[in-house]
């Protein structure tokens, strides 16, 4: 099954070096888990887009409002959402923020 | 003729009992389709109560509810005509039926290599990627046959609410892809501890409730314990699961005697020990000294430990509360959570006097990890109230009766409080 993992770091106080991924990115690489995944701007570079009335609205910042923000994603393809768990859990921003786990919706 | 249906009828339900989890939990494996599993195992009840007055009752009942669900399954799945690849994946099951037609009971298996489905299934239904609320509900409809309305009459909500939280858990199992196995040794341990623990959640579920009106939620109680059983058959290797039936037994022991005539709660010291139930007793004590033959001692058999230490004492002064406080102090360790160590407390105050007790429990209120627990105050107020200090126990007593969750505990505090006033009154 194919996961999409969003990876969410505390905007502030997370160590940068500890929450450094290049090692668990390797590994699930060449584990064959990883698919592709990249770092993203920082929300304050976002821009919402939504169309009503058949005119295009843009809001600078996130759609969610909330303190966590997501900062990265990786599309991973799991035998399970058991390993999947085990994926999420050893990239470092669990530790200090939070990884949402979203199944593909597959057809 | 009314004699005959009356025993089939009986041994349909017998059968339901023992058979209604592994039927689901095989139709599960071979379908991949909760819903459809649930529903042909309903229908091969409803066909065995059609069948069996008629031709009798089959040999192996379990084989023959199991055949004619699977035969449902397909008929099912070769109308939607799509699902030509489950077809032909329940199809092949049919050789392993006719393996376990003379296996009855299964015990013919070679050290667990091929695990039972039911353990499967249990492990599935606590998994603990879904809310606790759900797997709960999950185990007690799929593994016992409790229909949704009656599980939700249990847990005190809508039928409407419970059904919508099954239908959300089976959904997020099938689309997550919560795997359908028992898991590997790696995640074991841990997993486990999660089984054992929803089985004990519902052990207590029905357990708090008290008084005929609850006598649904005793339900419960029944269930958990076959539920506990079941596991402890099924992982031999597992003393904690032994340990958790112990402990269900011996509080279930003592089911009759917490309530009074007018259902009341009745406290465990001031209990009619003769109101237990000494068979229950003798089997949890039975049942323990099996978990302690493993030499793997745990959180579950130590609380049955302790609770063999309040069965074993024929009145309330022969408790042996040394042996009980040492119990609490290793529990500790294993569990370093506040609610054990308010237990620890109580335990200490009956090993070495109230003044003891006091103080750890003083420890706690100030560490503020049970604030808005109702049993730190009335422990608190316990305490004081034998260390003659009425006026600061009555004013804990009201603390703690603010904060009370069910009316029984409610109007035994208010009784104890109106004492405590009375005696701070001097009357």
């Amino acid at each position: 099954m194919r996961y999409l993992m969003l990876v969410s770091q505390e905007p502030d106080g997370t160590p940068v070096e500890e929450a450094e991924p290049i090692e668990w990115v390797t590994e699930m690489r060449e584990r064959g888990v990883r698919q592709l995944g990249a770092r993203l701007r920082p929300a304050s570079d976002a821009t919402t887009v939504r169309v009503r009335d058949g005119e295009v609205l843009l809001t600078d910042g996130p759609f969610a409002e909330t303190k966590e923000q997501i900062g990265g994603f990786d599309l991973i393809e799991c035998e399970s959402l058991d390993e999947a768990i085990e994926v999420a859990a050893r990239h470092p921003s669990a530790r200090f923020g939070f990884v949402e786990v979203r199944p593909i919706w597959e057809d | 003729m009314g004699g005959l249906i009356a025993e089939v009828e009986a041994a349909v339900a017998d059968a339901f009992r023992q058979e209604w989890g592994r039927v689901v939990a095989t139709l599960i494996r071979t379908t991949g389709d909760w819903d459809l599993a649930e529903e042909c195992a309903q229908e091969a009840f409803a066909s065995a109560l059609e069948r069996w007055p008629r031709d009798g009752l089959p040999r192996n009942p379990g084989a023959w509810l199991t055949t004619t669900a699977r035969n449902r399954a397909i008929d099912r799945l070769r109308r939607r005509s799509t699902e030509a690849a489950k077809l032909r994946e329940v199809a092949t099951m049919a050789p392993v039926d006719a393996a376990t037609d003379d296996g009855d009971d299964g015990d013919d298996s070679d050290d667990g290599a091929v695990p039972d489905d039911r353990l499967r299934l249990i492990f599935t239904c606590c998994h603990p990627a879904l809310p606790l609320e759900a797997r709960v509900a999950l185990t007690l409809r799929t593994l016992t046959g409790m229909t949704t309305a009656e599980i939700a009459r249990a847990f005190l909500i809508t039928e409407a609410t419970m059904a919508k939280r099954l239908v959300r858990a089976k959904s997020k199992i099938s689309n997550a892809g919560i795997p359908y196995r028992v898991p590997p040794a790696n995640l074991l341990p841990e997993r486990t501890g999660g089984v054992l623990a929803v089985l004990y959640l519902l052990f207590n579920e029905g357990y708090a409730a008290s008084g005929s009106a609850d006598l649904v939620r005793w339900d419960l109680c029944v269930e958990a314990i076959r539920l506990a059983r079941l596991l402890a058959d099924l992982m031999p290797d597992e003393p904690e699961a032994l340990g958790l039936v112990a402990l269900m037994l011996l509080h279930d022991a003592r089911r009759a005697a917490r309530v009074d005539a007018d259902g009341e709660l009745v406290t465990l010291e001031n209990q009619v020990r003769t109101r237990w139930d000494l068979d229950e007793i003798g089997e949890g004590v039975a049942v323990l000294e099996a978990a302690a033959q493993h030499g793997r001692p745990g959180p579950y058999q130590l609380q049955a430990a302790i609770a063999a230490c309040h069965t074993s004492a024929l009145e309330a002064a022969d408790t042996d509360w040394a042996r009980i406080a040492e119990l609490y102090a290793r529990l500790v360790r294993l569990v370093p959570s506040a609610v054990v160590k308010l237990n620890q407390a109580v335990a200490i105050a009956m090993a070495r006097g109230p003044a003891a007790g006091l103080e750890l429990v003083e420890a706690l209120e100030s560490s503020g990890e049970l604030t808005g627990y109702h049993l730190l105050p009335a422990t608190r107020a316990d305490l004081l109230r034998r260390l003659d200090r009425p006026a600061e126990a009555a004013a804990a007593y009201r603390e703690a009766l603010d904060l009370a969750p069910t009316e029984p505990e409610r109007r035994y505090l208010a009784r104890r409080l109106a004492e405590t006033q009375d005696a701070a009154s001097g009357r």
